[in-house]
């Protein structure tokens, strides 16, 4: 019992994260930076906040993940770490050669108020930034938020600091994805490909940290959304950005900047969540819904339908970041399961209405926190006091799960013990497919194991 | 594309061609992609593994998050330190001090968990708000009566080496505590080794057979109660002196106990670490038994390696770990499976140890301090290396490049320590560079 301590008597905790189910800014806007293509992200701080994301991603992606550092002293910590960035931003051009570097800020940064504007313009004036390449940053103190800001506000710096309008408008529409798998972003793709849909998707990390093995080893993959297709972004006729924690920031900026009007949805998880993606989709980029689509929509009702008895009055309980849970949460409710616990480090009033408005109706006895005290020590407790059938979060969860013997689906980040997620997507109703059938194999798995002889079955 | 950075020429040589000396102990350059971490860093991995303390992260939440739990270093008993706690702290506390926070959050968790000891890592934010740490270290042991200790590590004060050094300081508010100053004969402390995969409890053992008595074991399955005794060992046993030799001295200084650094990787590194123990102590039995032992184990051995050798003869291996005693050790145990090392490197290598590795090496090798990915890459592909050891970053660049890869820091999953470490080490090599897979990429 790895958890032996956790107690099922519930205190208020005042001062005190004890496994949390998050993670600081950086490495969000690490992770969203990779979507762009040929680029670099810098972590303006210490060394070890670098090596730490870059470790990380890389264990989560089984894929070199490549990242620099400001690599502060104590003297860049008194003096502020301007000479340590524009060297930096110097360095990198040189030797790595990247189309753009993604600076993002730490806490130390942001602390000692260096001010990562003035730094870039002082580096690009030093002639430090050469002819067509490009320095975006973002501020992403490690005090504030989650991993979740972090990845927000890189994409809203990509749009901050590249799209441009020059008044003439795209029959195109901007895609900006929220922080999911690169297997998830190419699902997208192909959905708004078979409708025919033209647009523009950033970030986007598919070709980049699911890159296939060549016996090369490229520091920059062919992925990722290209600058000129960011820059034009400001021209395109309309915006759907999906995941509203992770790009809801950026569709508003480029909105105000550029005058392109937006839909921001959640991120298209089961039924009810795709068809609303898909309607908003075939609507901004004027696009029918195909046949196609709607037959993978059947394909998913279809097993939802056929295996509904292993699915009716599941217990749930779910830990991970609010865009990937409100969703889910939803589905589970589709699926006549009982989504009775969930917990997000990240904090936001929203995500508790939206919770409630979808729980309240059927599962009154649901048990939600984010932000503050929500951690996985809160989530185990409320476990230990009325068990759960199936556990969905990162690889976190893996020591409630074998604590409490509950089936335990992989989902979220970091994934740092199995494979998959950077092929296989959740999103869409191919991702529902799979969402579904994880579920049922971890559910009749746990009955054929534990069924006496008699009532093991072979038809199920 | 440039394959050194500029102002890295002297951090790279090839042994018969160069002439300059290796510069190393050097931090960073501004911009480079390195492979290293932080002070923070290096003094959490050194403690980590005490498994009966609280270990309390003050700071934001990544510097807890990201240190949850990933490194194998095992306990046999307590497994605390596998749980991640955090002051999480928040802007409020970036303006107005996290003291408060930091109080409450020790008498909570100590309560909840009755720990042995408790420490305390202060962060790069933490030394920039100004908060007493070590105040309220204090004041919380005085109510609590457990032993509340700071581990001063911002990360922008230096390397991980630097980190090294702070745990060791901290250590040493341990080391010596409990128990009388008289020193308890033929026995020892096991200093350096993080009992990643178990590996010492194959140490444990060999020493034991030996007659030793093992005072402690710091850090790997490490006990709070075992170090505060610590200081009646007759004699420090050092290992991966990278992190830990510091312990040592400072031991040595205080408590007049001797030290020796050994390495545990390879036959003869493992067997020289017990016979230079039985010679230190003047003990004819001590040193029968470790003929004894070193003869079954190797008896045993050989003949086991000598088909790895066989099939792994003319490989060419790159080495770039993190502590530059480990890849010393390392080219001996590669050239003991017929490997030839064409490329070593390490993360905090001193000018003594680069030394000792350009006399081990062959002409031609090439030797590396603070590597970055770009540099490795082109380094492996000059020297057409077969297979690369290293750590978490450099496994999937490896794989990329149509290498093999054997994990020798803290994601090893097997044992690669003593005579049985060896064997494993064998076919891990064996496994990586004959796999089939690279019949699909093979770019060379």
């Amino acid at each position: 019992m790895l958890l032996r301590h956790t107690t099922k008597d519930i205190k208020e905790r005042k001062s005190l994260t004890i496994n949390p189910a998050k993670t600081c800014q950086p490495v969000g806007a690490m992770y969203a930076a990779l979507g762009i293509h040929g680029c670099l992200p810098h972590s303006h701080g210490s060394q070890g906040c670098c090596s730490y994301h870059r470790s990380a991603l890389t264990r989560h992606y089984k894929e070199p993940i490549m990242a620099a550092t400001s690599s502060f002293t104590e003297g860049s910590s008194v003096f502020g770490g301007q000479s340590n960035l524009i060297q930096a931003i110097d360095n990198i051009f040189t030797i790595y050669e990247p189309e753009v570097i993604a600076v993002h800020s730490t806490c130390l940064s942001e602390t000692i108020g260096d001010d990562l504007t003035q730094i870039v313009e002082k580096a690009r004036d030093g002639g430090k930034i050469p002819e067509g390449k490009h320095v975006i940053f973002c501020n992403t103190p490690s005090y504030i938020g989650s991993h979740v800001t972090g990845y927000s506000n890189m994409v809203s710096g990509m749009v901050k600091l590249l799209s441009k309008s020059t008044g003439v408008t795209n029959d195109k529409i901007n895609l900006i994805s929220g922080w999911v798998e690169p297997s998830d972003m190419r699902e997208v793709k192909r959905m708004a490909n078979l409708m025919g849909a033209n647009f523009t998707l950033f970030p986007d990390t598919s070709d980049v940290v699911d890159a296939p093995q060549t016996g090369s080893y490229e520091m920059y993959p062919k992925g990722g959304t290209t600058i000129p297709d960011l820059i034009a972004s400001g021209d395109n006729k309309a915006t759907l950005a999906f995941g509203k924690w992770a790009t809801e920031d950026a569709a508003i900026k480029l909105e105000n900047k550029c005058k392109v009007p937006f839909e921001a949805t959640e991120l298209p998880i089961g039924v009810r969540a795709t068809d609303r993606f898909i309607m908003e989709l075939s609507k901004l980029a004027e696009v029918g819904i195909p046949e196609a689509i709607t037959a993978e929509r059947g394909r998913l009702v279809d097993m939802i339908t056929d295996m509904q008895q292993y699915l009716h009055g599941k217990r749930v309980a779910l830990f991970g970041d609010p865009d990937q849970l409100i969703p889910l949460v939803e589905f589970l409710l589709d699926m006549n399961m009982k989504p009775v616990y969930i917990v997000s480090g990240t904090p936001g009033k929203k995500m508790h209405k939206r919770l409630e408005e979808l729980l309240l109706p059927t599962v009154p006895e649901a048990k939600f926190q984010n932000g503050k005290g929500a951690d996985m020590y809160l989530l185990h407790q409320w476990i230990k006091n009325e068990g759960v059938d199936l556990l969905i979060g990162n690889s976190y969860g893996k020591y409630i799960a074998r604590d409490e013997n509950i089936p335990f689906l992989r989902m979220g980040f970091p994934i740092l013990d199995r494979v998959g997620h950077s092929y296989f997507p959740t999103l869409g109703y191919m991702g529902g497919l799979r969402i579904l059938e994880k579920i049922l194999d971890l559910i009749m798995d746990k009955q054929d194991l534990e069924s006496s002889e008699p009532e093991f079955e072979l038809v199920m | 594309m440039e394959s050194i950075l500029k102002g890295r020429q002297n951090q790279v040589l090839t042994k018969g061609t160069d002439s300059h000396e290796l510069s190393c102990d050097k931090s960073s350059l501004a911009g480079s992609v390195s492979q290293r971490a932080c002070v923070f860093c290096g003094s959490r991995v050194v403690l980590y593994p005490i498994a009966d303390a609280l270990h309390l992260v003050h700071g934001p939440i990544g510097c807890a998050a990201y240190t949850w739990d990933i490194r194998g270093a095992l306990s046999s008993g307590p497994q605390i330190h596998r749980l991640s706690f955090s002051t999480d702290i928040k802007e409020q506390q970036v303006v107005f001090g996290g003291e408060k926070t930091l109080k409450k959050a020790l008498l909570e968790l100590i309560s909840a968990y009755n720990p042995k000891a408790a420490f305390v890592y202060s962060t790069c934010i933490v030394d920039l708000i100004g908060d007493d740490v070590e105040s309220v270290c204090k004041d919380v042991t005085n109510i609590s009566g457990v032993e509340v200790i700071t581990v001063q590590a911002p990360g922008f004060a230096g390397t991980k080496k630097d980190g090294y050094k702070v745990a060791c300081d901290s250590l040493m508010k341990l080391v010596g505590s409990k128990g009388t100053n008289e020193t308890i004969p033929n026995s020892i402390n096991i200093i350096g080794d993080f009992n990643l995969a178990g590996e010492l409890y194959l140490l444990r053992d060999y020493y034991e057979k030996m007659g030793i008595h093992i005072m402690a074991t710091i850090t790997g399955d490490g006990r709070v109660d075992d170090i505060r005794q610590s200081h009646k060992a007759a004699l420090n046993i050092v290992q991966c002196s990278g992190s830990m030799s510091n312990l040592a001295m400072q031991m040595e200084e205080k408590y007049q106990i001797p030290n020796m650094r050994v390495s545990y990787f390879g036959i003869e590194d493992m067997s020289d670490a017990l016979y230079s123990v039985a010679r230190f102590f003047d003990s004819k039995e001590m040193m029968d038994k470790a003929i004894e032992l070193v003869g079954s184990e190797v008896r045993d051995l050989l003949p086991k390696l000598e088909f790895y050798k066989k099939a792994l003869a003319g490989k060419k291996a790159a080495i770039y770990v993190g502590g530059a005693f480990k890849a010393i050790s390392l080219i001996k145990a590669l050239r003991m499976i017929g490997v030839k090392t064409v490329v070593v490197g390490s993360q905090t290598g001193n000018k003594e140890d680069y030394l000792t590795m350009k006399n081990l090496s062959d002409e031609g090798t090439i030797l590396v301090d603070d590597t970055n990915p770009l540099e490795l890459t082109q380094l492996v592909k000059k020297t057409n290396t077969d297979i690369l050891i290293g750590g978490v970053k450099e496994r999937p660049i490896a794989y990329k490049l149509g290498l093999g890869f054997c994990d020798h820091n803290h994601e090893r999953k097997l044992a690669l320590a003593g005579y049985k470490g060896m064997l494993n080490f064998a076919k891990e090599i064996y496994a990586t560079a004959m796999s089939p897979v690279f019949q699909f990429t093979k770019n060379k």
